[in-house]
């Protein structure tokens, strides 16, 4: 069927500038540059991924919304009416990729966070310790010391981390191994951690095993003992933020020898991991699968249930620290993902920091909250996100989209595509050789720095000296333009009230 | 060869299991373990060929992770056997319950009697390491739905009926399901379709069935002389074009 889906994006020429030195054209991954005689742009296919404005020389390429307008309507928006278009002429499900990009309210924004003035000193990072360390695992209900006063309680396991934030579960295959060795490589240098996604552990990033959590979703991919055992933690997947109650499904063609050999699939077949796990249909299902992991890690590594945040959250977070789980990384509707239908990724699950607030209040009130450490995760954007969260009630942050942002991306939401013109979201050799490892790691770094930094600089303004000073000080906090309902819910005070 | 024999009366599964993990890292390599009611995890994440034989009915996710050692279960046996399982045998002298071989990636899983819901679900193969689940009985819904991989056979020898539940196959995309009897269309999942055995389908289930009935006494040719349905996915794509981009 024809198509009357009118282009997105208008590409242009500046024919005086152009040298015709064709690297937009190679550069181009969607197809939407050819040379004939001059750069010749076909805009119906262009995705604004800017990959060749970057790349040209002469800055003579700019990427406009195509200047199409629609006849006014507020609630036929141009969008909507594509989509109808696009679905007209092929029955489909729409698929997209990245996080919710839907104008709904970002909590973040309406919260400030205090500073010291006169009364309570501040402190200055640059000549002081600030701590950022913590620890994540199940903390004891009490300390026992034995007669020479050394601890006698035995701990459950626990992982380090230098910065409160860790990098999100993104998998080989719907990221290239580029991607993950880059990930892989700065969360060793930085003392963090990455997570391998439900695809299973390339040889290539085994190396850094100690700064990996392992992800079992329900597809299983790559699950064995000794994937189990080569990591710093393991992470049951039941939901993500982006597609609560949707699984997860690679394309059979990304699916090549090496993904093949990861996932233990052969090449060419769809990898499907349906929502539920079949064998997880309550809190006890869980529990067995839980201990089932413990056993076979001879309980040494922490484990992890993450969920999507649900409107009834806060009790399923309960009952998974009462199943036994020694981490619960909540993923909010603004998460991101390789692929996810439309309508779940723009319309279904809560925002994090509702869920977050929820979820540390019940697992106070229960008096379980030392019992398992919250990872939150789904659109946190700058080292402001990550002090709310943490003073929220967050053990650390978890972060996708900005460590892929970082990489190169430019989120123009086509990674289900595998087209990636920046090396990321692709599995085609040609380009995932884009991606140069050292220097994504490098960038990966460099932005962790930057927000530990910062974080310091916020630490210090509020007078304290370590980040689990912080956590679940919501007294740090103040709403701007939030109805006393979402107060109530996020556990803060208007901003203007004192103490 | 020094058999170690535990004596697994009301001790708990953490302790046993830790028991067998400690004796298999010092070297042992034949297990007897008595009384055995109801602990989970036996055999679970071992990747020694070691051998245990279980006398009772061990608890859910036997041989879960199990990467090697044969397990031999002289009673019915519960829920979650050879869950995600990369390696190794597992041979139960009863029934079974329900999510058996679910992500089981190689192996051999035979059971004597029936099985419960959800056999084999999304089983896979990988080269050389193809999973195979017998059972000498029936099984309930959902058997082989999302498989991707591997060998299931059924044998229906103890005549009950219905022989398979519904749903056999839904969403199968990779592997083949062998059935020892007529499955009526109305219980298929969608992604399946019915086929006549050949020569190699008989030669293949054959070498495996000749080593079941050695194991549990049946009759080779009795079984071998019933009439097999084969099903196999339409797709290894079963959901490909369901999208638009």
């Amino acid at each position: 069927m024809e198509s009357q889906l009118p282009a997105e994006f208008a590409v242009n020429v500046d024919h005086e500038k152009c040298r015709r030195c064709k690297r937009c054209v190679i550069n181009c991954s969607f197809g939407a540059i050819e040379f004939k005689d001059k750069v010749t742009p076909n805009s119906r296919l262009c995705v604004a991924c800017h990959r060749c404005a970057t790349f040209c020389p002469e800055n003579a390429i700019t990427i406009t919304e195509n200047p199409l307008d629609y006849k006014y309507g507020y609630n036929w928006t141009p969008e909507i009416r594509k989509n109808i278009l696009k679905q007209a002429e092929s029955g489909g499900i729409i698929l997209t990729g990245m996080g919710n990009p839907k104008p709904y309210p970002i909590y973040w924004d309406h919260m400030l966070i205090d500073a010291c003035q006169v009364t309570n000193p501040s402190i200055d990072p640059l000549r002081e310790p600030m701590e950022l360390r913590t620890y994540l695992g199940a903390k004891p209900d009490s300390l026992e010391f034995d007669e020479n006063i050394s601890l006698a309680t035995e701990l459950a396991p626990q992982v380090k981390l230098d910065i409160p934030i860790v990098f999100a579960a993104m998998s080989y295959g719907a990221i290239s191994l580029n991607a993950h060795k880059a990930l892989a490589m700065a969360a060793t240098r930085m003392g963090t951690l990455m997570n391998t996604g439900e695809g299973g552990m390339h040889e290539d990033i085994a190396p850094y095993a100690d700064r990996i959590i392992v992800q079992v979703a329900s597809g299983r991919f790559g699950v064995t003992s000794k994937y189990l055992n080569r990591s710093a933690a393991v992470e049951i997947k039941i939901g993500q933020g982006a597609k609560p109650g949707i699984g997860g499904h690679l394309p059979g063609e990304k699916v090549g020898e090496d993904i093949s050999k990861t996932r233990m699939i052969p090449v060419g077949t769809d990898a499907l991991s349906p929502a539920p796990h079949h064998d997880i249909y309550s809190i006890e299902d869980l529990s067995q699968l839980i201990y089932a992991i413990k056993e076979a890690t001879d309980y040494k590594k922490p484990v992890s249930v993450k969920i999507a945040a649900v409107h009834n959250v806060a009790a399923i977070a309960s009952g998974i620290v009462r199943a036994g789980a020694d981490i619960v990384m909540l993923d909010g509707f603004r998460g991101g993902t390789g692929a996810a239908p439309m309508v779940i990724r723009d319309h279904v699950g809560i925002p994090i920091e509702l869920a977050l607030a929820a979820v540390d209040d019940r697992l106070r009130q229960e008096g379980i909250r030392n019992r398992a450490s919250i990872l939150v995760g789904g659109s946190i954007r700058q080292s402001a996100d990550v002090v709310k969260a943490i003073a929220l009630g967050a053990d650390a942050c978890v972060i996708g989209t900005a460590s892929l942002i970082a990489m190169g991306c430019r989120v123009c939401q086509k990674c289900y595509t595998g087209n990636c013109a920046w090396g990321i979201a692709t599995q085609k050799p040609e380009l995932v050789r884009r991606l140069n490892p050292e220097v994504a790691a490098d960038r990966l770094c460099n932005l962790l720095i930057a927000w530990g930094h910062e974080i310091q600089e916020v630490l210090g303004s509020l007078g304290i000296n370590a980040i689990e000073s912080l956590r679940g000080s919501r007294e740090r906090l103040r709403g701007v333009g939030l109805p006393q309902e979402t107060l109530d819910i996020l556990g803060i005070k208007h901003a203007g009230i004192g103490q | 060869m020094i058999i170690v024999r535990i004596d697994a009366k009301g001790m708990h599964y953490r302790q046993l299991n830790k028991i067998i993990r400690d004796a298999v890292a010092s070297g042992e390599k034949e297990f007897e373990l008595d009384n055995i009611g109801g602990q989970r995890y036996i055999g679970g994440g071992l990747n020694e060929s070691v051998k245990i034989t279980i006398n009772g009915t061990p608890g859910n996710d036997l041989g879960v992770f199990m990467n090697g050692p044969k397990i031999i279960v002289n009673a019915n046996a519960q829920d979650g056997i050879a869950n995600t399982m990369n390696a190794g045998e597992i041979i139960v002298h009863g029934n079974v319950g329900d999510i058996i071989g679910y992500g089981m990636r190689g192996g051999k899983l035979y059971i004597k009697g029936d099985a419960g819901y959800r056999v084999g679900i999304h089983m896979k193969e990988y080269k050389k390491q193809v999973p195979v689940i017998i059972a000498g009985g029936t099984a309930g819904d959902f058997f082989g739905e999302y498989m991707a991989g591997g060998i299931m056979i059924l044998l229906g020898m103890n005549g009950k009926s219905p022989l398979v539940g519904d749903y056999v196959g839904t969403g199968m995309h990779g592997g083949v399901i062998y059935i020892r009897g007529k499955v009526d269309p109305f219980n298929l999942g969608k992604e399946v379709s019915c086929l006549e055995l050949s020569e190699e389908d008989t030669k293949l289930i054959g070498g495996y069935l000749k080593e079941y009935c050695e194991y549990f006494g049946f009759d080779y040719d009795e079984v071998m002389g019933g009439k097999f349905t084969k099903l196999v996915p339409l797709s290894i794509r079963p959901y490909g074009n369901l999208y638009v981009y």
